[in-house]
């Protein structure tokens, strides 16, 4: 049976396609490692720079491939992996300054990694020794906010925040990110911050990783049009940019960002990527996408391409690239040893920092509870005493 | 836009809603970082006129008309807390909080636990509830279970013009979210609101009030329902029955300690609300007090209530909300143990 309001979804190729619809996709290195120019999004980068950012590439999949290995060795509850969104993260990432303030998902550890986040304090939330552990106003970088999409409307009400400050256009300008995904944007939460940012012309990038996939739900559960031009509804412009491009992400985010600070508005970036891994670490994908679509995406890898046009430039040379895998090798190793040192948190500090100022009822039940469990430490008594 | 209060209002009657209003003046002039938002609190002042002026004495940007969108508006009063800001949230009615619900009760309470302290969230949430009006329906709820149910808020609620005036600047001052609950059928209730009061010399915020002092049972209101009470305790009085009544004021925390005390010497506790008295606030002071006043009890305690219905056509909401009649029904069932 064939109901009218469920339509065939497109077939891998076409899905692989970002311009099937007459979308232009904002991209300034290709997936061979080609620099292309955009009229619009001039990018001038030193060898230095294009180097640090594959080094943010490489070291940040490595971070995510230790934290998956201690997942299945179950030192982690679980872990979402960002394989294939580097380069949207890491390029969205380095353009942001000091001023501006990050509201990510959960995913975001690209992202992290620029805002100078501990990686060991991401790890630390997973293994469940804290809801996260870094203060967001020293790094420029809020909590991960697990419930799809209720950081977008922190975002835009902290950017009406900055609007309040008097700061736009002046050299304390900010801005505000907010990250999220396709899934996320048929959240309410979303759609409201579209409006709220709309109206109020808040200084806020909204920042759409496409990767395709929310969960097992392909991207025609959720919109029937191209995600970025949905902002046009909302009046404001909306882009698409190859996510896999770390050359296109800096540029386009970049330019979004000094858009904002300067007083005109927000703008929805949807960069267009993949999800190369599971959702998290407990999600099977050999459920519900094919093989092949996969192996069509790892010929767009956000890695390689740098590679290859650093090799093809004679940019680097082998020494770079095996001193920067031995440095990615030690980063993980010296990780993993502090994963696994991570103190577990005292039982009474649960009590704490639920409200700011003093709650009798915390008192109490921490108290309640203290003297419970030091009902442990006293003398045994054994059995024949007793008797 | 700095005029002084008592000069706009001096020390007298002043309308529930009024006084809600020269409190918020009062911490809008204080702090320059005191915001106002949600539906039609600007030009209009609110539907019930209890931010009537803000918007012209502090401007767009301070009293803020907000997209019609209650998630969106919490959201966004977190996001202007994270920044420094201190945004008071009007909710219209209580039945549209639920829209909200996911804001306050996922990240609102949370984030200072979260953040393990680093991050403050001091906005209001302020919430006419109850009913009592001939609203149609969603407009005559109370739905503060929902939310002293959720850890890391302070829920209060205020019965009249002093303690709103006074109460909605101490929860403006809080460093935590607050959920400030407005017996919206008492907006219009005068009463005397001393605003030359230092601020030290107030009642705390989280402090139970006995309002009526009295000898023979304890009854436990708040909000709307404290005037309810006290009508109770002057008809009882005329039958010789002394009810020590006492306003809450404060849901969570709770201030246990004036409720033991009185029910220690009482021996019988009554407690009124609005809300369903299934799994209602009622069961929570019924079991506490059990816990600390077991052996001083000369019955059960009892509670009297909306009933566990939704809230009904407002032709009926005279049999639904507890009156004078069916509380000193309950007063009497504490004598027949």
């Amino acid at each position: 049976m064939t109901i009218d309001s469920v339509r065939g979804a497109p077939d891998t190729p076409e899905l692989a396609q970002p311009d099937r619809d007459g979308t232009e996709l904002i991209q300034l290195l290709t997936p061979e490692g080609e620099r292309v120019e955009h009229p619009d999004y001039p990018l001038d980068l030193t060898p230095d720079e294009i180097r640090g950012l594959y080094r943010d590439l490489v070291i940040t999949r490595r971070i995510d491939l230790e934290a998956v290995a201690l997942t299945r060795q179950g030192e982690l509850g679980i872990w979402a992996s960002l394989l294939g969104q580097e380069a949207a993260q890491i390029g969205s990432g380095r353009a942001l300054t000091a001023n501006d303030m990050v509201f990510p998902t959960y995913r975001e550890h690209g992202v992290a990694w620029c805002r100078e986040v501990e990686p060991l304090n991401l790890l630390g939330l997973f293994r469940g020794v804290n809801h996260g552990g870094w203060d967001p106003a020293e790094h420029g970088f809020h909590l991960y906010t697990i419930v799809i999409g209720s950081q977008t409307l922190h975002a835009t009400g902290y950017a009406m925040g900055i609007q309040r400050d008097g700061v736009l256009g002046t050299d304390k300008a900010g801005a505000t990110i907010a990250y999220f995904g396709d899934g996320a944007t048929s959240q309410g939460d979303v759609n409201e911050s579209f409006v709220f940012a709309s109206v109020f012309n808040a200084p806020v990038v909204f920042f759409c990783q496409n990767n395709q996939w929310a969960i097992s739900e392909p991207l025609e559960k959720q919109s029937r049009i191209p995600l970025y031009k949905r902002a046009q509804g909302y009046g404001f412009p909306g882009l698409r940019v190859d996510g896999n491009d770390v050359f296109a992400c800096l540029a386009v985010t970049r330019k979004a960002l000094e858009a904002a600070r300067t007083g005109q508005g927000p703008t929805l970036v949807e960069a267009y990527t993949y999800r190369m891994g599971a959702h998290t670490t407990t999600d099977d994908p050999t459920r519900y996408r094919l093989k092949a679509e996969e192996e069509a995406w790892k010929l767009k890898d956000p890695i390689e391409r740098v590679k290859a046009y650093l090799v093809r430039n004679e940019m680097a040379d082998t020494a770079f690239f095996d001193d920067l895998d031995a440095e990615a090798k030690k980063f993980a190793t010296e990780l993993r040893k502090a994963c696994l040192a991570l103190p577990d948190p005292q039982p009474l500090a649960m009590f704490e920092n639920v409200y700011a100022d003093k709650h009798p009822l915390m008192t109490e039940e921490q108290e309640q509870f203290a003297a419970y469990l030091a009902s442990f430490e006293g003398p045994v008594v054994s059995e024949g005493a007793a008797s | 836009m700095t005029r002084s209060t008592a000069q706009a209002q001096p020390a007298g009657n002043l309308p529930l809603a009024k006084a809600l209003n020269e409190g918020m003046r009062k911490a809008m002039e204080n702090d320059p970082k005191v915001l106002v938002m949600g539906e039609d609190v600007g030009k209009l002042g609110g539907v019930f006129r209890v931010t009537d002026g803000l918007q012209k004495d502090f401007g767009e940007e301070r009293v803020i008309d907000t997209p019609l969108a209650e998630s969106g508006i919490v959201g966004t009063a977190i996001g202007l807390a994270l920044r420094g800001y201190r945004p008071v949230v009007e909710i219209q009615f209580d039945g549209f909080v639920f829209p909200a619900a996911d804001q306050i009760i996922t990240q609102l309470a949370k984030m200072h636990m979260r953040s393990l302290g680093a991050l403050q969230l001091p906005v209001v949430i302020r919430i006419p509830c109850g009913g009592g009006i001939g609203a149609v329906e969603h407009h005559s709820e109370s739905p503060e279970n929902y939310f002293t149910h959720t850890a890391g808020l302070r829920v209060v609620a205020c019965s009249n013009s002093a303690d709103a005036y006074t109460m909605i600047q101490q929860s403006i001052a809080s460093p935590d979210p607050v959920i400030f609950f407005e017996p919206k059928r008492r907006y219009w209730d005068k009463a005397p609101v001393d605003v030359e009061a230092a601020p030290a010399d107030w009642r705390p915020l989280h402090d139970a009030h006995v309002v009526n002092p009295g000898e023979h049972v304890t009854v436990l209101a708040y909000g709307p329902s404290v005037k309810t009470c006290l009508e109770a305790a002057a008809a009882a009085a005329e039958e010789g029955r002394s009810l020590e009544v006492i306003d809450l004021r404060s849901l969570n925390p709770l201030d246990i300690d004036t409720v033991t005390e009185s029910v220690n010497r009482t021996g019988r506790c009554v407690v009124v609300h609005e809300a369903p008295v299934f799994s209602g606030y009622g069961a929570e002071l019924a079991a506490r007090i059990t816990e600390r006043c077991f052996y001083r009890l000369e019955s059960p305690v009892l509670r009297v209530g909306g009933f566990s219905t939704p809230y009904p056509p407002s032709r009926l909401e005279d049999h639904y909300l507890p009156d004078l009649d069916r509380i000193l029904d309950a007063v009497d069932r504490t004598f027949a143990w």
